[in-house]
């Protein structure tokens, strides 16, 4: 299993980078995954969607559709690329530390 | 020293006359460590019945969220050429036309950054580039785009338009299939780059109904071009096709599906009910020289064709019996209706349900209604033969 380290600190993660153990989650450690995303800095409007992810995926166990994501987050999808250029799926989901979305997002 | 592997069980599949995926292989393996892996992993997946893929990985260039496929080998210890083995797609033109350069610049970047080894073209219609690793995505995706390429669609998103040669090189092409796959394709790129869907949204575009596209079985939205006038005879044609012996009463007639063709054998004449015509080709397949489509040319949209993948197959059935699609006006009305569907879709359609199946859960007169589509005769299957049409005009006032 590879793994991701940051800050010191070493996390397990899958070979696409997303971590194995959605508990480690914290918000330092979004930030570090973000920076592999292509994101320098984490706004408030990055903070927005990786809390409407983790809130979201609590609550059903899955992340949400992308069309969904963006209505209730009042983000167009274009906005969603520029926060993270590698798109809500392999971006903002990783960042939010969710497990790898199969399909959907 | 690149190992050697012994691949019995693969090189069966190098016998025989017919090209062989195995022989090409072989080939790249010779420049490539990573295809010389992949025949000893697929060996071993042949000999075990067992396939060595991980599923599904999320891969990606900056600023796209569909045109890689992620994949990894689960043994990547044995076989660490493949342990990344990632799919580009690649958006093909319109008709798949190259020139010889344009093919040469695509294989110099993609023996540089993977495996080497092409699929022209997947059934999406993509030049399908297989097998890379993840750090080298991006390189690939530079060269790519200063060499004037990008990459093609997958996952939930609208998927690479392709199309027929069409007026390129066929002469049955009732509308001009290049031009409208190009238009939709730079139409919807964000559509296409950028998954948003609650699944694949595939378009076809074919010249005729011979569909050498396949989109009434694969395409979400399928354009299949015909005409509505009379099928256009040559007199003279027809006598020279019976003279020189061919059966046009049992080969053309006879298999007319609609019945709608009569055949004077004493004096060689075809005669056909064009109103009853169903547009099949097979008579004009049959006797290219002497019967050609009507001049009136446009094309029929179909909707909700699939592939047996989540559930059934689907062939698309008919939304709009005839657009006259070459025309301005007319195309931006498909767009209207092409957007319009997209969002009822999205708005109501369950995540990895395809609009066939969406269609046939909400049920057609629903759709059609949500879409703003007045229903018609012409998207019944069997007009004819079908008793069970059910007009709410006569109903109302006494049922309800
Ligand atoms: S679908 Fe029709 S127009 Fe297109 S290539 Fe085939 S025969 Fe020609
Ligand atoms: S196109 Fe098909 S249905 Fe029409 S006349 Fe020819 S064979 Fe019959």
């Amino acid at each position: 299993m590879a793994s991701f380290e940051y800050n010191g600190k070493a996390v397990d993660v899958d070979e696409d980078g997303f971590i194995e153990d959605p508990s480690v989650w914290n918000e330092e450690l979004a930030k570090a995954l973000a920076e592999i995303e292509g994101v320098t800095e984490m706004s408030d409007d990055h903070w927005k969607i990786v809390h409407y992810l983790r809130d979201y995926y609590k609550q059903f166990g899955i992340a949400p559709m992308v069309r969904k994501l963006c209505k209730e987050t009042d983000t167009p999808l274009k906005r969603i690329y520029e926060l993270y250029p590698s798109g809500p799926a392999k971006g903002a989901c990783k960042v939010a530390g969710l497990p790898k979305p199969t399909g959907c997002v | 020293m690149p190992k050697e592997y012994k691949t019995p069980k693969l090189d069966e599949l190098e016998k025989g006359p017919w090209p062989s995926f195995v022989k090409e292989i072989k080939l790249a393996a010779k420049k490539s460590e990573m295809s010389n892996d992949l025949l000893g992993q697929l060996e071993q997946s042949y000999n075990e019945k067992l396939g060595h893929w991980k599923h599904g990985g999320i891969v990606g260039v900056m600023g796209y969220g569909g045109g890689v496929i992620g994949r990894y080998s689960d043994l990547p210890d044995k076989y660490p050429s493949v342990s990344h083995f990632h799919t580009i797609r690649v958006n093909q033109p319109s008709g798949w036309f190259y020139t010889s350069d344009a093919l040469r610049t695509i294989c110099d970047i993609w023996e540089k950054h993977g495996s080497g080894l092409t699929n022209m073209h997947g059934s999406t219609g993509d030049m399908v580039f297989l097998g890379t690793t993840t750090d080298h995505l991006e390189p690939v995706f530079k060269d790519l785009t200063e060499a004037g390429w990008d990459l093609g669609g997958s996952g939930s998103d609208m998927r690479t338009p392709s199309c027929c040669v069409g007026p390129g090189r066929c002469e049955w092409a009732c509308y001009d299939t290049l031009q409208r796959c190009y238009d939709i394709t730079m139409r919807y790129q964000d559509e296409l780059h950028r998954p948003a869907f609650p699944y694949k949204w595939k378009f076809k575009f074919a010249g005729c109904p011979n569909d050498c596209v396949a989109s009434i079985a694969r395409a979400d939205i399928s354009v299949i071009g015909t005409w509505k006038d009379d099928i256009r005879v040559d007199a003279d044609q027809v006598k020279t096709y019976a003279d020189e012996g061919l059966d046009i009463f049992n080969d053309v007639v006879l298999n007319c599906p609609a019945k709608c063709m009569r055949y004077d054998g004493e004096k060689k004449e075809i005669s056909i009910d064009n109103k009853d015509c169903r547009r099949c080709m097979h008579c004009i397949n049959v006797m290219p020289k002497a019967l050609r489509p009507g001049v009136e040319q446009g094309a029929t949209i179909l909707i909700g064709a699939k592939a047996p993948i989540v559930e059934g197959a689907l062939l698309s059935s008919v939304l709009i019996p005839f657009l006259d699609i070459d025309d301005e006006e007319e195309f931006e009305a498909f767009c209207d209706l092409i957007e319009e569907m997209q969002d009822v879709w999205c708005e109501e359609g369950k995540n990895r349900e395809r609009v066939g199946e969406f269609i046939q859960r909400v049920g057609m007169g629903n759709f059609l209604e949500a879409v703003g589509v007045e229903p018609i005769p012409e998207m019944v299957a069997y007009p004819r033969d079908n008793p069970y049409v059910f007009y709410e005009d006569f109903y109302e006032d006494e049922d309800e």
